[in-house]
Protein backbone atom coordinates (compact mmCIF):
# COMPACT_ATOMS: atom_id res chain seq x y z
CA UNK A 1 0.00 0.00 0.00
CA UNK A 2 2.77 2.34 1.01
CA UNK A 3 4.68 1.80 -2.20
CA UNK A 4 1.63 2.69 -4.29
CA UNK A 5 1.27 5.95 -2.43
CA UNK A 6 4.97 6.72 -2.81
CA UNK A 7 4.72 6.00 -6.53
CA UNK A 8 1.67 8.20 -6.97
CA UNK A 9 3.16 11.03 -4.95
CA UNK A 10 6.55 10.83 -6.68
CA UNK A 11 5.11 10.64 -10.19
CA UNK A 12 2.63 13.39 -9.36
CA UNK A 13 5.43 15.55 -8.00
CA UNK A 14 7.58 15.01 -11.08
CA UNK A 15 4.59 15.79 -13.29
CA UNK A 16 3.77 18.92 -11.34
CA UNK A 17 7.38 20.10 -11.37
CA UNK A 18 7.67 19.53 -15.13
CA UNK A 19 4.33 21.22 -15.73
CA UNK A 20 5.38 24.28 -13.76
CA UNK A 21 8.80 24.43 -15.45
CA UNK A 22 7.23 24.14 -18.90
CA UNK A 23 4.61 26.79 -18.24
CA UNK A 24 7.24 29.18 -16.89
CA UNK A 25 9.46 28.37 -19.86
CA UNK A 26 6.61 29.04 -22.24
CA UNK A 27 6.26 32.52 -20.75
CA UNK A 28 9.99 33.24 -20.53
CA UNK A 29 10.85 31.93 -23.98
CA UNK A 30 7.78 33.37 -25.64
CA UNK A 31 8.46 34.41 -29.20
CA UNK A 32 6.27 37.20 -30.41
CA UNK A 33 5.02 36.18 -33.80
CA UNK A 34 3.52 39.07 -35.66
CA UNK A 35 -0.27 38.62 -36.03
CA UNK A 36 0.08 40.44 -39.35
CA UNK A 37 1.76 37.35 -40.85
CA UNK A 38 -1.46 35.37 -40.49
CA UNK A 39 -3.57 38.21 -41.89
CA UNK A 40 -1.32 38.64 -44.92
CA UNK A 41 -1.27 34.88 -45.46
CA UNK A 42 -5.07 34.82 -45.53
CA UNK A 43 -5.02 37.24 -48.46
CA UNK A 44 -2.41 35.37 -50.50
CA UNK A 45 -3.71 32.87 -53.08
CA UNK A 46 -2.44 29.83 -51.15
CA UNK A 47 -1.32 27.99 -54.26
CA UNK A 48 2.28 27.78 -52.97
CA UNK A 49 3.42 28.17 -56.57
CA UNK A 50 6.76 29.70 -55.60
CA UNK A 51 6.47 32.46 -58.18
CA UNK A 52 7.47 35.04 -55.58
CA UNK A 53 10.80 33.33 -55.03
CA UNK A 54 10.01 32.21 -51.47
CA UNK A 55 9.38 28.66 -50.30
CA UNK A 56 5.61 29.12 -50.31
CA UNK A 57 2.79 31.47 -49.39
CA UNK A 58 3.58 31.42 -45.66
CA UNK A 59 7.24 32.21 -46.26
CA UNK A 60 6.17 35.02 -48.59
CA UNK A 61 3.77 36.41 -45.96
CA UNK A 62 6.56 36.38 -43.38
CA UNK A 63 8.90 38.20 -45.77
CA UNK A 64 6.24 40.81 -46.57
CA UNK A 65 5.61 41.52 -42.88
CA UNK A 66 9.33 41.67 -42.11
CA UNK A 67 9.77 44.11 -44.98
CA UNK A 68 12.07 41.78 -46.89
CA UNK A 69 9.60 41.68 -49.76
CA UNK A 70 7.34 44.37 -51.13
CA UNK A 71 3.58 44.09 -50.59
CA UNK A 72 3.12 43.06 -54.20
CA UNK A 73 5.73 40.32 -54.04
CA UNK A 74 3.12 37.79 -55.08
CA UNK A 75 2.84 37.70 -58.87
CA UNK A 76 -0.42 35.73 -58.80
CA UNK A 77 -2.46 38.02 -56.58
CA UNK A 78 -5.68 39.78 -57.59
CA UNK A 79 -6.28 43.50 -57.07
CA UNK A 80 -8.60 43.35 -54.06
CA UNK A 81 -6.36 40.99 -52.07
CA UNK A 82 -3.40 43.17 -52.90
CA UNK A 83 -5.09 46.28 -51.58
CA UNK A 84 -6.11 44.39 -48.42
CA UNK A 85 -2.49 43.33 -47.84
CA UNK A 86 -1.37 46.89 -48.47
CA UNK A 87 -3.82 48.17 -45.86
CA UNK A 88 -2.63 45.54 -43.35
CA UNK A 89 0.91 46.75 -43.90
CA UNK A 90 -0.20 50.37 -43.89
CA UNK A 91 1.24 51.18 -47.29
CA UNK A 92 -0.10 51.85 -50.73
CA UNK A 93 0.16 49.03 -53.21
CA UNK A 94 2.31 50.07 -56.11
CA UNK A 95 0.55 49.69 -59.37
CA UNK A 96 2.34 47.07 -61.36
CA UNK A 97 1.63 45.88 -64.83
CA UNK A 98 -0.01 42.51 -64.64
CA UNK A 99 1.95 39.95 -66.58
CA UNK A 100 0.76 36.81 -68.30
CA UNK A 101 2.68 33.88 -69.70
CA UNK A 102 2.67 33.47 -73.45
CA UNK A 103 3.99 30.56 -75.49
CA UNK A 104 6.13 32.22 -78.15
CA UNK A 105 5.45 29.65 -80.86
CA UNK A 106 2.58 29.04 -83.23
CA UNK A 107 3.93 25.82 -84.66
CA UNK A 108 1.19 23.28 -84.21
CA UNK A 109 1.50 19.83 -85.78
CA UNK A 110 -0.04 20.76 -89.15
CA UNK A 111 2.34 23.65 -89.89
CA UNK A 112 5.68 22.35 -88.65
CA UNK A 113 7.89 19.70 -90.20
CA UNK A 114 8.75 16.76 -87.99
CA UNK A 115 12.19 15.22 -87.60
CA UNK A 116 10.89 11.90 -86.38
CA UNK A 117 7.87 10.24 -84.87
CA UNK A 118 8.14 9.62 -81.18
CA UNK A 119 6.13 7.01 -79.32
CA UNK A 120 7.77 7.10 -75.91
CA UNK A 121 7.10 9.01 -72.75
CA UNK A 122 5.08 12.14 -73.30
CA UNK A 123 7.47 14.61 -71.76
CA UNK A 124 8.93 17.71 -73.40
CA UNK A 125 12.07 17.40 -71.30
CA UNK A 126 12.86 13.90 -72.55
CA UNK A 127 12.00 14.58 -76.17
CA UNK A 128 14.08 17.75 -76.09
CA UNK A 129 17.03 15.63 -74.97
CA UNK A 130 16.52 13.35 -77.96
CA UNK A 131 18.16 15.12 -80.90
CA UNK A 132 16.70 18.48 -79.87
CA UNK A 133 13.08 17.44 -80.08
CA UNK A 134 10.86 15.90 -82.73
CA UNK A 135 10.11 19.11 -84.62
CA UNK A 136 12.57 20.41 -87.20
CA UNK A 137 12.56 23.86 -85.64
CA UNK A 138 14.72 23.96 -82.53
CA UNK A 139 12.60 26.75 -81.09
CA UNK A 140 9.22 25.10 -81.55
CA UNK A 141 6.81 24.18 -78.82
CA UNK A 142 7.16 20.41 -78.41
CA UNK A 143 3.59 20.14 -77.24
CA UNK A 144 3.90 17.30 -74.75
CA UNK A 145 2.59 19.45 -71.95
CA UNK A 146 5.29 19.79 -69.28
CA UNK A 147 3.91 23.28 -68.74
CA UNK A 148 0.33 22.01 -68.56
CA UNK A 149 1.33 19.66 -65.77
CA UNK A 150 3.21 22.23 -63.76
CA UNK A 151 0.50 24.92 -64.00
CA UNK A 152 -1.39 25.14 -60.74
CA UNK A 153 -4.10 27.33 -62.23
CA UNK A 154 -5.15 25.14 -65.19
CA UNK A 155 -4.35 28.03 -67.51
CA UNK A 156 -2.46 26.10 -70.19
CA UNK A 157 -4.07 23.85 -72.78
CA UNK A 158 -2.68 21.81 -75.64
CA UNK A 159 -4.15 22.04 -79.11
CA UNK A 160 -2.56 19.93 -81.80
CA UNK A 161 0.80 19.76 -79.95
CA UNK A 162 0.91 23.46 -79.28
CA UNK A 163 0.54 24.87 -75.80
CA UNK A 164 -1.39 28.07 -75.33
CA UNK A 165 -2.11 30.09 -72.23
CA UNK A 166 -5.53 31.31 -71.16
CA UNK A 167 -4.50 34.79 -70.10
CA UNK A 168 -7.43 35.30 -67.75
CA UNK A 169 -6.59 32.17 -65.80
CA UNK A 170 -2.84 32.80 -65.83
CA UNK A 171 -1.48 34.05 -62.52
CA UNK A 172 1.97 34.78 -63.96
CA UNK A 173 3.71 32.64 -61.34
CA UNK A 174 6.37 31.72 -63.86
CA UNK A 175 6.37 27.97 -63.22
CA UNK A 176 5.83 27.17 -66.90
CA UNK A 177 8.58 29.62 -67.89
CA UNK A 178 11.12 27.73 -65.83
CA UNK A 179 9.91 24.23 -66.72
CA UNK A 180 9.86 24.70 -70.51
CA UNK A 181 13.00 23.00 -71.89
CA UNK A 182 12.84 25.21 -74.98
CA UNK A 183 12.67 28.51 -73.07
CA UNK A 184 9.92 29.75 -75.34
CA UNK A 185 7.39 30.73 -72.69
CA UNK A 186 7.75 34.40 -71.84
CA UNK A 187 5.95 36.72 -69.45
CA UNK A 188 4.39 39.61 -71.33
CA UNK A 189 2.18 42.46 -70.08
CA UNK A 190 -1.48 41.45 -69.74
CA UNK A 191 -2.57 44.42 -71.83
CA UNK A 192 -0.16 43.70 -74.71
CA UNK A 193 -1.96 44.58 -77.91
CA UNK A 194 0.11 42.62 -80.38
CA UNK A 195 2.79 39.98 -79.99
CA UNK A 196 4.94 37.78 -82.18
CA UNK A 197 4.32 34.13 -81.44
CA UNK A 198 7.66 32.85 -82.67
CA UNK A 199 11.10 32.69 -81.09
CA UNK A 200 13.08 31.07 -83.89
CA UNK A 201 16.67 32.21 -84.25
CA UNK A 202 17.02 30.51 -87.63
CA UNK A 203 17.58 32.60 -90.75
CA UNK A 204 14.61 33.19 -93.04
CA UNK A 205 15.40 30.59 -95.71
CA UNK A 206 16.09 27.86 -93.16
CA UNK A 207 12.95 28.78 -91.28
CA UNK A 208 10.72 28.51 -94.33
CA UNK A 209 11.73 24.88 -94.77
CA UNK A 210 10.87 23.99 -91.19
CA UNK A 211 7.66 25.77 -90.40
CA UNK A 212 5.08 27.68 -92.39
CA UNK A 213 4.29 30.06 -89.54
CA UNK A 214 7.83 30.89 -88.42
CA UNK A 215 9.15 34.43 -88.34
CA UNK A 216 11.64 34.83 -91.17
CA UNK A 217 13.09 38.03 -89.79
CA UNK A 218 12.22 40.02 -92.92
CA UNK A 219 11.80 43.20 -90.92
CA UNK A 220 8.74 44.45 -92.80
CA UNK A 221 6.95 44.97 -89.49
CA UNK A 222 9.89 46.92 -88.09
CA UNK A 223 10.04 49.18 -91.15
CA UNK A 224 6.32 49.88 -91.11
CA UNK A 225 5.88 50.45 -87.40
CA UNK A 226 5.12 54.15 -86.86
CA UNK A 227 6.26 54.01 -83.24
CA UNK A 228 9.50 52.13 -83.95
CA UNK A 229 8.44 49.57 -81.40
CA UNK A 230 9.56 46.51 -83.34
CA UNK A 231 13.10 45.26 -83.72
CA UNK A 232 14.41 42.13 -85.38
CA UNK A 233 16.59 40.39 -82.80
CA UNK A 234 18.16 36.98 -83.49
CA UNK A 235 16.21 36.65 -86.74
CA UNK A 236 12.77 37.17 -85.25
CA UNK A 237 10.68 40.23 -84.56
CA UNK A 238 10.43 41.43 -80.99
CA UNK A 239 7.85 44.00 -79.95
CA UNK A 240 8.70 46.56 -77.31
CA UNK A 241 5.44 46.63 -75.37
CA UNK A 242 6.32 49.98 -73.76
CA UNK A 243 6.25 51.73 -77.14
CA UNK A 244 3.53 49.72 -78.85
CA UNK A 245 0.26 51.60 -79.30
CA UNK A 246 -1.64 48.73 -80.90
CA UNK A 247 -2.23 50.36 -84.28
CA UNK A 248 -2.23 46.96 -85.99
CA UNK A 249 -0.16 47.92 -89.03
CA UNK A 250 2.38 45.13 -88.35
CA UNK A 251 -0.40 42.55 -88.12
CA UNK A 252 -1.54 43.58 -91.54
CA UNK A 253 1.90 43.79 -93.14
CA UNK A 254 3.39 40.55 -91.80
CA UNK A 255 3.82 38.20 -94.77
CA UNK A 256 3.63 35.16 -92.50
CA UNK A 257 0.67 36.41 -90.50
CA UNK A 258 2.26 35.45 -87.23
CA UNK A 259 1.85 38.73 -85.39
CA UNK A 260 -1.27 38.26 -83.33
CA UNK A 261 -3.61 40.74 -81.78
CA UNK A 262 -4.61 40.01 -78.25
CA UNK B 1 39.14 9.47 -12.02
CA UNK B 2 37.90 9.48 -15.59
CA UNK B 3 39.12 6.43 -17.39
CA UNK B 4 39.74 7.60 -20.95
CA UNK B 5 40.27 4.11 -22.29
CA UNK B 6 36.97 2.75 -21.02
CA UNK B 7 35.18 5.84 -22.33
CA UNK B 8 36.74 5.24 -25.74
CA UNK B 9 35.56 1.63 -25.68
CA UNK B 10 32.04 2.76 -24.76
CA UNK B 11 32.09 5.35 -27.57
CA UNK B 12 33.33 2.97 -30.28
CA UNK B 13 31.00 0.17 -29.31
CA UNK B 14 27.97 2.46 -29.08
CA UNK B 15 28.78 4.05 -32.42
CA UNK B 16 29.96 1.12 -34.53
CA UNK B 17 29.94 -2.41 -33.10
CA UNK B 18 26.63 -2.03 -31.31
CA UNK B 19 25.17 0.52 -33.73
CA UNK B 20 21.67 1.37 -32.57
CA UNK B 21 19.97 1.05 -35.90
CA UNK B 22 22.04 -1.61 -37.61
CA UNK B 23 22.78 -3.96 -34.70
CA UNK B 24 20.12 -3.28 -32.11
CA UNK B 25 17.31 -2.39 -34.54
CA UNK B 26 16.15 0.62 -32.58
CA UNK B 27 14.94 3.83 -34.22
CA UNK B 28 13.96 2.07 -37.44
CA UNK B 29 11.00 4.43 -37.95
CA UNK B 30 13.02 7.61 -38.62
CA UNK B 31 15.74 5.48 -40.24
CA UNK B 32 13.32 4.45 -42.99
CA UNK B 33 11.02 7.47 -42.78
CA UNK B 34 13.33 10.44 -43.24
CA UNK B 35 16.22 8.93 -45.19
CA UNK B 36 14.95 9.95 -48.61
CA UNK B 37 17.33 12.88 -48.90
CA UNK B 38 20.73 13.40 -47.30
CA UNK B 39 19.84 16.92 -46.15
CA UNK B 40 16.85 15.74 -44.11
CA UNK B 41 18.85 12.76 -42.85
CA UNK B 42 21.51 15.10 -41.51
CA UNK B 43 18.79 17.21 -39.83
CA UNK B 44 17.30 14.15 -38.19
CA UNK B 45 20.73 12.94 -37.07
CA UNK B 46 21.50 16.30 -35.50
CA UNK B 47 18.18 16.37 -33.67
CA UNK B 48 18.65 12.82 -32.35
CA UNK B 49 22.19 13.57 -31.17
CA UNK B 50 21.01 16.68 -29.40
CA UNK B 51 18.05 15.09 -27.66
CA UNK B 52 19.75 11.78 -26.81
CA UNK B 53 22.64 13.48 -25.03
CA UNK B 54 20.35 15.76 -23.04
CA UNK B 55 17.94 12.93 -22.27
CA UNK B 56 20.86 10.86 -20.95
CA UNK B 57 21.81 13.57 -18.48
CA UNK B 58 18.24 14.28 -17.37
CA UNK B 59 17.20 10.67 -16.89
CA UNK B 60 20.42 9.74 -15.10
CA UNK B 61 19.81 12.53 -12.60
CA UNK B 62 16.17 11.52 -12.15
CA UNK B 63 17.10 7.85 -11.75
CA UNK B 64 19.77 8.44 -9.12
CA UNK B 65 18.32 11.35 -7.19
CA UNK B 66 14.60 10.51 -7.26
CA UNK B 67 13.77 6.97 -8.29
CA UNK B 68 16.54 5.18 -6.37
CA UNK B 69 15.96 7.32 -3.28
CA UNK B 70 12.30 6.33 -3.10
CA UNK B 71 12.79 2.74 -4.34
CA UNK B 72 10.71 3.43 -7.44
CA UNK B 73 13.07 1.87 -10.02
CA UNK B 74 10.20 -0.17 -11.46
CA UNK B 75 8.58 3.08 -12.62
CA UNK B 76 11.51 4.17 -14.72
CA UNK B 77 10.05 3.37 -18.16
CA UNK B 78 7.03 5.60 -17.75
CA UNK B 79 8.95 8.31 -15.91
CA UNK B 80 11.66 8.37 -18.58
CA UNK B 81 9.15 8.66 -21.43
CA UNK B 82 7.51 11.48 -19.58
CA UNK B 83 10.78 13.26 -18.83
CA UNK B 84 12.08 12.90 -22.39
CA UNK B 85 8.85 14.31 -23.82
CA UNK B 86 8.95 17.26 -21.45
CA UNK B 87 12.64 17.81 -22.10
CA UNK B 88 12.10 17.98 -25.86
CA UNK B 89 9.30 20.49 -25.33
CA UNK B 90 11.56 22.60 -23.15
CA UNK B 91 14.50 22.42 -25.53
CA UNK B 92 12.26 23.36 -28.43
CA UNK B 93 11.00 26.46 -26.66
CA UNK B 94 14.49 27.48 -25.59
CA UNK B 95 15.87 26.96 -29.07
CA UNK B 96 13.12 28.99 -30.69
CA UNK B 97 13.95 31.83 -28.37
CA UNK B 98 17.72 31.76 -28.34
CA UNK B 99 18.78 30.10 -31.56
CA UNK B 100 16.14 30.44 -34.29
CA UNK B 101 18.70 29.31 -36.85
CA UNK B 102 19.24 25.94 -35.14
CA UNK B 103 15.49 25.73 -34.51
CA UNK B 104 14.67 26.05 -38.19
CA UNK B 105 17.53 23.70 -39.09
CA UNK B 106 16.16 20.95 -36.83
CA UNK B 107 12.61 21.85 -37.81
CA UNK B 108 9.99 19.16 -37.48
CA UNK B 109 12.52 16.49 -36.46
CA UNK B 110 12.92 17.77 -32.94
CA UNK B 111 9.32 17.05 -31.81
CA UNK B 112 9.27 13.91 -33.95
CA UNK B 113 11.92 12.15 -31.91
CA UNK B 114 10.10 12.65 -28.61
CA UNK B 115 8.74 9.15 -28.81
CA UNK B 116 11.63 7.60 -30.71
CA UNK B 117 12.50 4.22 -29.22
CA UNK B 118 16.21 4.81 -29.83
CA UNK B 119 16.20 7.64 -27.29
CA UNK B 120 14.37 5.63 -24.64
CA UNK B 121 16.43 2.56 -25.49
CA UNK B 122 19.69 4.44 -25.05
CA UNK B 123 18.82 5.82 -21.63
CA UNK B 124 17.44 2.49 -20.40
CA UNK B 125 20.51 0.62 -21.61
CA UNK B 126 22.90 3.13 -20.06
CA UNK B 127 21.14 3.30 -16.71
CA UNK B 128 19.65 -0.15 -16.37
CA UNK B 129 21.67 -2.70 -18.29
CA UNK B 130 25.15 -1.21 -18.15
CA UNK B 131 24.78 0.80 -14.95
CA UNK B 132 27.01 3.61 -16.23
CA UNK B 133 27.97 6.67 -14.21
CA UNK B 134 26.99 10.15 -15.45
CA UNK B 135 30.04 10.74 -17.66
CA UNK B 136 29.79 7.28 -19.20
CA UNK B 137 26.06 7.79 -19.79
CA UNK B 138 26.70 11.05 -21.64
CA UNK B 139 29.44 9.49 -23.79
CA UNK B 140 27.35 6.38 -24.48
CA UNK B 141 24.26 8.35 -25.50
CA UNK B 142 26.13 10.85 -27.59
CA UNK B 143 28.02 8.26 -29.58
CA UNK B 144 24.98 6.03 -29.92
CA UNK B 145 23.27 9.01 -31.55
CA UNK B 146 26.28 9.69 -33.76
CA UNK B 147 26.08 6.03 -34.80
CA UNK B 148 22.42 6.60 -35.66
CA UNK B 149 23.42 9.65 -37.72
CA UNK B 150 26.06 7.66 -39.60
CA UNK B 151 23.56 4.91 -40.37
CA UNK B 152 20.81 7.25 -41.59
CA UNK B 153 23.21 9.28 -43.75
CA UNK B 154 24.59 6.07 -45.30
CA UNK B 155 21.09 4.86 -46.12
CA UNK B 156 20.05 8.24 -47.52
CA UNK B 157 23.07 8.15 -49.82
CA UNK B 158 22.05 4.71 -51.05
CA UNK B 159 18.44 5.86 -51.52
CA UNK B 160 19.48 8.88 -53.54
CA UNK B 161 21.34 6.57 -55.89
CA UNK B 162 18.37 4.19 -55.99
CA UNK B 163 16.17 7.03 -57.24
CA UNK B 164 17.93 6.83 -60.57
CA UNK B 165 18.40 3.08 -60.68
CA UNK B 166 16.19 0.74 -62.62
CA UNK B 167 14.42 -1.32 -59.99
CA UNK B 168 12.00 -4.13 -60.81
CA UNK B 169 8.50 -2.86 -60.13
CA UNK B 170 7.76 -5.35 -57.34
CA UNK B 171 10.83 -4.10 -55.47
CA UNK B 172 10.18 -0.38 -55.83
CA UNK B 173 9.67 1.72 -52.73
CA UNK B 174 10.13 0.24 -49.30
CA UNK B 175 11.20 -3.31 -50.30
CA UNK B 176 14.43 -2.19 -51.95
CA UNK B 177 15.09 0.19 -49.03
CA UNK B 178 14.69 -2.70 -46.59
CA UNK B 179 17.17 -4.76 -48.60
CA UNK B 180 19.63 -1.86 -48.76
CA UNK B 181 19.32 -1.36 -45.01
CA UNK B 182 19.91 -5.05 -44.45
CA UNK B 183 23.05 -4.97 -46.59
CA UNK B 184 24.39 -1.97 -44.67
CA UNK B 185 23.59 -3.86 -41.47
CA UNK B 186 25.56 -6.89 -42.67
CA UNK B 187 28.46 -4.58 -43.57
CA UNK B 188 28.39 -3.24 -40.03
CA UNK B 189 28.77 -6.78 -38.71
CA UNK B 190 32.39 -6.36 -39.75
CA UNK B 191 32.92 -4.07 -36.78
CA UNK B 192 32.16 -6.97 -34.45
CA UNK B 193 35.74 -8.05 -34.99
CA UNK B 194 37.04 -4.94 -33.20
CA UNK B 195 38.52 -5.90 -29.86
CA UNK B 196 40.19 -3.84 -27.23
Amino acid sequence: MNSIITAIVAFGAIGLAIGIILSIAAKVFEVNTDPKIGEVLDNLPGANCGGCGFAGCSACAEAIVKGEASVNACPSIDESSLSRIASIMGTEAEKTRKLVACVMCSGSNDVTVKKYEFDGTKSCLEINALNNGDKMCNFACLGYGDCVEVCKFDAITLHNTLASVDKDKCASCGMCVSVCPRNIIKLIPYDSKVYVRCSSEDKGAAMKAKCSVGCIGCGICAKNCPEEAIMVIDNHAVINQEKCVGCGICVEKCPKKIIETA
Amino acid sequence: MIDIKSLLVIAISAMLTENFVLSRFMGICPFLGVSKKTSTAVGMGMAVTFVMTLAGIATWLIQHYILVQFHLEYMKTIVFIFVIAALVQFVEMALQRFSPALYTALGIYLPLITTNCAVLGAVLLAIDTYNYNLIETIVFNMFAAIGFTIAIILLSGVRERLEEAKIPSFMQGLPIVMISAALISIAFLGFQGLSF
